[in-house]
């Protein structure tokens, strides 16, 4: 048995040593195989142990909100904004998985294919695997990779589905709802559960009817409420804006950290 | 659950410019509902852009749908792009509208398998699924 455990992959001690070393160059075929890895075998996550001492004071943004409100597009946006300011952005999007045949169709990185020739992007769809809580077991595993790797940024785009999605605002420094027009009875759901633990709020679709009375609403009661336009950008700098000034009267500590003050 | 193929990952997208997709959607879901993890990438990909979301994603295979009639040229350079990225472990097919003879020199070049209109369903799902690499 490999000091590290009982997995078969684990065993092979050198293998991973090289595997982490090429993480930490940012090879992406190496990090793209120890995310699969760390998928598929729960356990095995003591491999991690491999890259400690590479934390580099990533900001992990949590992206939630009701399928269909936009989250895939807003995530679009804050990559294209990030990368003009040359910082490297890792993106985790989850999805879920069908409980009665275990598979899953992962269709976030549509919205998202325009950074597919980026090299400064690192774009991953996960599948639920039948976790509960809005993440896949493995995701904060992978955005630990994704630091280790150099991103400065990694965005976690959630399955979205309400009320028991409580391991983003473990994992993130900051936590993003994004609301549509519309959805009346969605955002009264919310407001039990997403809207309270967002930090920041969007109502995206802002080109739509019935934004200024959602944004209207939801400024009664929440105090950090943007409006967006995803498809065409309007309403990304300020947002972006917002998750700095919100994360610049917070200490940000590296992934695994977040939260813990 | 299908354990044995919980964890076979699969990319499935369009190339250039070819709207047609309903086949995509029918075989993405298909996939799906074989206990596959289907990654969908939508329309109007560039080969470089599906090699690229094919390492990044980990998938065991690429799956592409041209009806367009640029399958030769597109097939052949997604081979290419693979060979150059050290990447042939990822197996590349796909379907659509492909005469005969192109099937068979595109098989020849590479290309596991391409399924034509009609093709039974059950028998695209059967080789996806032998197309889990080891490790
Ligand atoms: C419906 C249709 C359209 C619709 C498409 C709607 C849509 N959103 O998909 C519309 C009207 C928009 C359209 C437009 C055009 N079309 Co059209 N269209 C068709 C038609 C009649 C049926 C296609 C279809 O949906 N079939 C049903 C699906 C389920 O079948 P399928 O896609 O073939 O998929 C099956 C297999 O091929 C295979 N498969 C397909 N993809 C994949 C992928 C994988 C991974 C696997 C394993 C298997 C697989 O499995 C599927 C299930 O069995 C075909 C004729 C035909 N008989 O195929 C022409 C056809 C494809 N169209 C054609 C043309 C020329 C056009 C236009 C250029 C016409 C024009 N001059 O404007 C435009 C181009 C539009 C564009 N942007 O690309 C030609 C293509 C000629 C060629 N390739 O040499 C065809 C063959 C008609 C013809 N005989 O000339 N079209
Ligand atoms: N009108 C409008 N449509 C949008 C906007 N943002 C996203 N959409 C569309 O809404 C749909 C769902 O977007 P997506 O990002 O996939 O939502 P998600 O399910 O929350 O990730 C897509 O068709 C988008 O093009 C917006 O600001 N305005
Ligand atoms: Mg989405």
């Amino acid at each position: 048995m490999s000091p590290l455990g009982s997995h078969p992959f684990l065993c092979d001690i050198r293998g991973l040593k090289i595997l982490a070393d090429q993480v930490r160059a940012g090879n992406v075929r190496a990090i793209s195989r120890l995310i699969s890895l760390l998928e598929n075998h729960p356990g095995g996550r003591e491999v991690l142990r491999l890259l400690n001492g590479t934390s580099r004071g990533t900001r992990v943004i949590g992206v939630t909100g009701y399928p269909g409100a936009g989250k895939s597009t807003v995530v679009n946006c804050l990559v294209a904004f990030y990368r003009r300011q040359r910082v490297k952005v890792g993106v985790l999007a989850i999805d879920i998985s069908s409980s009665v045949t275990g598979g899953a169709l992962l269709g976030d990185r549509i919205r998202m294919q325009e950074h597919a020739l980026d090299q400064g992007v690192y774009i991953r769809s996960m599948a639920t695997r039948g976790h509960h809580g809005g993440l896949a077991q493995a995701t904060g595993d992978a955005a630990f990779v994704l630091e280790a790797a150099g991103y400065e940024v990694i965005l976690i785009e959630t399955i979205g589905v309400g009320q028991n999605e409580v391991d983003i605002v473990d994992l993130a420094h900051i936590v993003v709802a994004v609301v549509a027009p519309g959805l009346g009875d969605e955002v009264q759901a919310m407001k039990a559960g997403l809207l309270e633990v967002a930090h920041i709020i969007v109502v995206n679709k802002g080109d739509l009817p019935g934004a200024d009375n959602t944004l209207r609403n939801l400024r009664e009661w929440y105090p950090n409420v943007l409006r967006t336009v995803a498809t065409t950008g309007e309403g990304i700098p300020e947002l972006a804006a917002a998750i700095t000034a919100y994360q610049q009267v917070r200490s940000v500590g590296h992934v695994g950290e977040a939260r813990s003050c | 659950m299908a354990v044995a193929s919980a964890h076979l990952r699969i990319l499935i997208g369009k190339v250039g410019l070819d709207g047609h997709d309903r086949g995509v959607k029918l075989i993405a879901r298909a996939l799906r509902d074989a206990g596959v993890e289907v990654i969908y990438t939508g329309l109007h990909q560039m080969p470089e852009q599906i090699v690229n979301t094919a390492i990044q994603e980990d998938v065991d295979a690429i799956g592409l749908s041209i009806l367009s009639g640029a399958h030769k040229t597109l097939f052949r350079r997604v081979l290419e792009l693979l060979r150059e990225q050290d990447a042939e472990d990822i197996a590349l097919f796909g379907g659509g509208i492909i005469p005969d003879e192109d099937v068979t020199t595109l098989t020849a070049d590479g290309v596991k398998a391409l399924f034509k209109p009609g093709a039974p369903m059950q028998e695209i799902v059967t080789f996806v699924k032998g197309l889990k690499r080891q490790g």
